[in-house]
């Protein structure tokens, strides 16, 4: 199910801003990081294999099967040896910094702390 | 492949790579505990590898096995096996529990050696099958 709504997702972008940046994979990772950082403020995080179905089916099978580090990796790497540095650069940093801070503003408007 | 076929390759292979992470990461905690994410930091890994070796595999036999089953093998079961929400839930937890030295370490490790990995599928690949010979 994740990986139909990446799928569609990386598609819709591609249309509508083109091929030559993966808007589809950036845009699957930075919504996947905000979810999942929003479903861990209302789920809590749970303590070690303890998992609730809730958080195994959204979480590690939705939400993990949507989001993607290889396609990202891959991209990235195409896009370096196309020559285009600068573009696999902000590719694999935008991803980072804007996921990690999505993460946690999602954990954060969940009611999470810090 | 194209339309439903696609999709229905690529939720396939996705759900086929999302329960294969989920063993690996069962593998880790008991292996290795529950201090650091070893168990995504190595589905990352290998599936970076993997997904850029079956991507140099389809460049250089085109028509043959890899190339027909890319929706299921790239997109599908390599997207699915791999995850960047964990990946950064991982890093938010490390920095809640009082330890973002080892988040930052996380990060700064993690990024570099996914992009290895692809590097290194896709090279290894390509010495392998050098484009051109017949296949």
């Amino acid at each position: 199910m994740g990986g139909m709504a990446r799928l569609a997702a990386s598609r819709l972008l591609a249309r509508w801003l083109g091929t030559g940046f993966p808007w589809g994979t950036l845009a699957v990772n930075l919504s996947g990081a905000l979810l999942a950082g929003w479903i861990a403020g209302r789920l809590g995080v749970p303590q070690g294999l303890d998992l609730s179905s809730a958080w195994l089916g959204l979480m590690i099978g939705v939400l993990g099967g949507y989001t993607t580090v290889s396609s990202l990796s891959l991209q990235t790497l195409a896009l370096w040896q196309s020559g285009r540095v600068s573009a696999a650069l902000s590719n694999i940093g935008t991803t980072c910094l804007a996921g990690l801070a999505l993460a946690w503003l999602g954990w954060w408007l969940a009611g999470g702390g810090l | 492949m194209n339309g439903w076929r696609d999709y229905a390759a690529v939720g396939l292979g996705s759900a086929l790579g999302s329960v294969l992470r989920y063993l690996v990461s069962i593998a880790s905690l008991a292996a290795l505990g529950p201090a650091f994410p070893w168990g995504t930091l190595v589905v990352n890994l290998l599936g970076s590898w993997l997904i850029a070796a079956f991507s140099a595999y389809a460049a250089c036999r085109q028509g043959g096995r890899v190339a027909r089953w890319q929706p299921f093998l790239v997109a599908g079961f390599c997207g699915g096996f791999t995850t960047f929400s964990l990946f950064s839930l991982e890093t938010l937890y490390l920095v809640e529990s009082g330890l973002p030295w080892l988040a930052l370490l996380y990060v700064m490790a993690s990024v570099p050696l996914w992009l290895a990995a692809a590097w290194l599928g896709d090279r290894m690949v390509r010495a392998r099958l050098a484009p051109g010979r017949p296949g």
